[in-house]
């Protein structure tokens, strides 16, 4: 037996701790641990809930878009503001834009080191690799020439002893399974992506004046004006800028992202067969494509249970709870309760052990204290959320594009449906939902120019803007699906002021501790059988950790302070 | 590493940057710095002499916010290839070691020396440091550790140069800033704003290497040439506001024309910091270029003292473009109601009547 620590996981936003007890070559037991604290709402209390989404925006810079579409949502449900089809179109296009960037600087900055050895691509053939490029896709940078320079200029890199950012990882690692030409080609496209999500994620700029932590959103609407006759509005020459960003992330999804997935999942097939996961998906949907109440969304809503394919679940909103029985928090009606959001109370409540330590102390029944994320649950059951429960759901509804991608990356693979529920599948539906979003992305530039011609200019509902007109109680919920999966805001104002508001964050369903019942959460439980062939270089595990795209900032919160007496300095 | 060619002459071949093209970005680093011409030479002439910088990035109570403001480098060309070429010894959010093998690269960027370590996100102290942990040790310990052995440390964003949102009230967690919560750093820099701008973080970068030492602060320890005016001053709806065109509400005829935002709330004239010039993401756009108003992200306790975002300041007519924040800082949000812009002005106030007052730590909770 032995026990594993991996503090910091890197290559995360955030900071999160794995534990796992490993034996005969596997992972036994596992404990995901969040190691951070800010206190965002509990902060979010007593303030306007118009400025609600640019606090909780900063829970997280990376999604950086997510807590904000969640919040405005959230208020706009409260108060019951209508925002206008320009808005929505403007917000689809920066959510879609995130999806896409992110899930591909998750691929190539984030989890391509997991599976591509940097050192074994120094001894690469650039002739071959340019044979397997030029045999996957017609992507131009692709000579014998083009990949010399990058191996050159790894080799400069090695030579120089300054590793930097690539120093001291599991280089030469037996379970590194690609040849050395494959792992530089997907070391010349990591520089690529660096360098296309530079250029790409100025469409945020674009949308949002700035990224990360774009500056458009209003509740009830969208700041950013729309006129065919102006220079300080979204225009016809804005309609081409961002025609122009949406045919370069296609070009680079299908002609590099999808490509290099395939070709590095087909060495590594066996992990369709590892971190299999709790076996159920959480999914809000996402994309509206009507201005109705119930609209009509391009990823449908939806709940599977058990890796049942044959049917979806309405979801219900009423069925999600949190517990904090292993997380650093304390209810009122004792720790083992289960509350849904608009309930929810938390007060932290540290018993950890005191820093520094070297370990948490758990075994496999502790009833210890753990981590700084709570445990949600859905109808008492762990949720595993993101790219994968999203496809699986759009999958079973019948979505056409996603079924028809599905069965194209099994075939290729040589697998089957049960392949995805698995780390590979995990990569594999990244990969799936990022492609179908480049292809359709398109649409909303072309629905937002038509609006344009017809001189439908509206971008926000004025109606509900001044707090005078909102009822002296409201309560609302936001749902969005970020890139990591699916999340919930709660919010509840009186008199114009917030008086609780939670986020239950997908990060909280994939990453939460142990409940109360002692099951485990979704990362934990992808873990187990996880094989680990040296406990001192755990590489195994990161591949399973960051399949699931880990966000932990995100994922750390705090709701209603209302059994805490909050000091505050009031004004004179 | 000392031969004829010097490192940045090949980095910079590799990426396709001409010779013409590094110079260029030479001479708009000396612009940004409002420096002689004389100084373009000297600029290329030292950041090629120098052996590539260590820099070890460290996140506590942050977003990465900042971290992705850093990968977001596009112009001048050449600054991503400066920031590239840095040797980022230990950035959690990057780097490929995990765990242990990345606790012994930032052990070892120490023990070495020289470096200088870049500080994300604010540091707790309340729960004996249990708030933020990493490898088991607390954000303060590390920080410490980290910055007390640096050659320098710079603070990046808000809540690493003034504690932030984790600090803004009632700050739970006992969050604070680096200069509050290791007192007594000698080489700190502060670079604020949520996130701060990348292309400030490189010119301070390039300022440092070429001259060895740091450029001209304001009050805050902010260096002037990004921190020296104010959003007002440069907007480019500054005519607007002269004239007295102003937006009444969102998407209306005005707000469709660029008119000026300071009736939905803009905090420009109250906040430091070059957006109209060097904008965001390579020069694409800045946030009122979009439509919304400035939320003062790079001043101290803006979280508290800039709410509610959309009420709009009162007393600003009649000051002109010689403000700078140093004579600045009575500025109010308006709505009383609002404890936490009340709680603000206090500070902001103790801070204009004692210049030499270091941040004022919150002690509220």
């Amino acid at each position: 037996m032995a026990r594993v620590v991996v503090d910091p996981v890197t290559r995360i936003e955030g900071h999160l701790r794995i534990e796992a007890e490993v034996d005969r070559g596997a992972v036994q037991d596992a404990w995901s641990s969040s190691t951070m604290f800010r206190g965002i709402e509990i902060i979010l209390k007593g303030r306007d809930p118009r400025d609600a989404w640019a606090f909780t925006q900063r829970i997280c810079g990376v999604c950086t878009t997510v807590h904000a579409i969640a919040s405005i949502r959230a208020v706009e449900n409260a108060i019951g503001a209508s925002p206008p089809a320009n808005a929505r179109l403007l917000r689809n296009l920066i959510i879609g834009a995130q999806a896409v960037q992110d899930h591909v600087i998750h691929f190539y900055h984030l989890h391509a080191l997991d599976w591509v050895d940097i050192v074994s691509a120094l001894s690469a053939d650039p002739r071959k690799t340019s044979g397997l490029a030029e045999s996957i896709s017609d992507w131009p940078l692709s000579s014998p020439k083009y990949f010399t320079g990058i191996r050159d200029r790894i080799k400069g890199f090695v030579d120089r002893g300054q590793l930097g950012p690539f120093a001291n990882g599991y280089w030469g690692h037996p379970a590194y399974r690609l040849p050395p030409e494959a792992n530089l080609m997907a070391v010349a496209h990591y520089l690529e992506a660096l360098d296309w999500q530079r250029e790409f994620i100025k469409m945020h700029a674009v949308l949002g004046g700035k990224n990360p932590h774009l500056q458009s959103f209003l509740v009830g609407g969208m700041a950013t004006p729309v006129d065919p006759n102006s220079q300080a509005a979204l225009n016809m020459g804005t309609i081409a800028e961002l025609k122009q960003f949406v045919a370069k992330a296609r070009d680079f999804v299908t002609r590099v992202y999808i490509p290099d997935l395939l070709a590095i999942a087909s060495f590594y097939k066996d992990w369709a067969g590892h971190g299999r996961g709790v076996g159920n998906y959480l999914v809000y949907g996402e994309y509206p494509e009507d201005d109705s109440a119930n609209p009509t969304l391009f990823f449908p809503r939806g709940i599977i249970r058990g890796r049942d394919l044959s049917k979806v679940e309405p979801f219900d909103q009423s069925k999600v709870t949190e517990y904090v029985s292993h997380s650093w928090y304390q209810y009122q009606a004792g720790d083992g309760a289960a509350l849904h959001p608009y309930n929810g109370e938390t007060t932290p409540n540290y018993t950890g052990p005191k820093p520094p330590y070297d370990l948490l102390g758990l075994d496999a029944n502790t009833d210890k204290k753990y981590s700084w994320l709570k445990s949600p649950r859905y109808d008492g059951e762990p949720m595993e959320v993101g790219p994968l429960a999203r496809m699986l759901v759009a999958f079973v509804s019948g979505h056409a594009r996603v079924k028809e991608l599905v069965g194209a990356v099994l075939k290729q693979l040589n697998v089957g449906p049960e392949a995805l529920f698995s780390t590979l599948g995990r990569v594999a539906a990244r990969g799936i939902e990022t492609q179908v979003l480049a292809e359709k992305m398109d649409s909303w530039v072309d629905a937002l120019a038509a609006n344009m011609g017809s001189g439908e200019l509206r971008i926000h509902d004025n109606s509900k803007w001044d707090p005078s007109t909102w009822p002296a109680d409201a309560m609302g919920a936001g749902f969005h699906e970020a890139p990591r999966g699916a999340l919930g805001h709660w919010v509840s104002i009186h008199n114009g002021e917030i008086s609780n508001y939670q986020c239950v964050v997908p990060s909280t369903w994939n990453a939460g501790p142990r409940d109360a019942k002692g099951r485990r959460g979704p990362y934990e439980e992808a873990l187990l059988a996880t094989p680990v062939a040296d406990p001192e270089r755990p590489i195994e595990i990161l591949r399973t950790v960051h399949s699931f795209d880990p966000c932990m900032a995100c994922g750390v919160h705090v709701v209603d302070a209302k059994h805490r007496e909050v000091a505050r300095v009031r004004a004179v | 590493m000392s031969g004829r060619r010097s490192w940045l002459t090949t980095e910079l071949e590799h990426r396709g940057v001409s010779r013409r093209e590094f110079m260029g970005f030479c001479a708009t680093m000396a612009a940004a710095l409002a420096l002689p011409d004389a100084a373009v030479a000297q600029i290329a002439r030292e950041i090629q002499k120098t052996a590539k910088p260590v820099l070890v990035w460290l996140e506590f109570q942050d977003c990465a916010g900042n971290t992705e403001s850093f990968l977001r480098a596009s112009r001048p060309s050449a600054a991503e290839v400066v920031l590239d070429m840095l040797s980022l010894d230990y950035h959690e959010t990057v780097m490929a070691a995990a765990g242990r093998q990345s606790r012994d690269n930032r052990d070892g960027a120490v023990k070495r020396g020289g470096y200088i370590a870049v500080v994300e996100g604010s540091i707790p102290t309340g729960a004996n440091g249990a708030y933020c942990t990493i490898g088991g040790e607390s954000a303060l310990d590390i920080a410490r550790n980290v910055c007390g052995n640096a050659a320098a440390t710079i603070a990046i964003g808000t809540c690493a140069t003034f504690g932030g949102i984790p600090a803004a009230a009632p700050n739970p967690t006992g969050a604070l800033g680096v200069a509050d919560a290791v007192p007594g750093l000698k080489n700190l820099i502060n670079l604020s704003a949520c996130p701060a701008n990348v292309e400030n973080l490189t010119a301070l970068l390039v300022y440092y290497l070429t001259f060895k030492r740091w450029p001209p602060l304001d009050h805050l320890r902010r260096p002037l040439f990004a921190y020296g005016k104010s959003i007002h001053d440069n907007c480019e709806r500054r005519a607007h506001y002269d004239a007295g065109q102003y937006v009444e509400a969102w998407g209306d005829e005005g707000h469709r024309a660029g008119y000026c935002l300071y009736k939905m709330g803009c905090k420009g004239p109250a906040t430091f910091q070059n957006c109209p010039n060097v904008k965001w993401n390579g020069g694409t756009n800045w946030p009122i270029g979009c439509g919304h108003p400035c939320i003062g992200c790079a001043e101290p306790d803006f979280w508290d003292r800039m709410t509610p975002f959309y009420q709009h300041l009162t007393g600003v007519p009649g000051f002109g473009a010689a403000s700078n924040v140093d004579t600045i800082g009575a500025l109010a949000v308006l709505g009383v109601g609002a404890a936490f812009a009340g709680h603000g002005i206090i500070q902001i106030m103790k801070r204009v009547g004692d210049k030499a007052e270091p941040i004022t730590p919150k002690k509220e909770s």
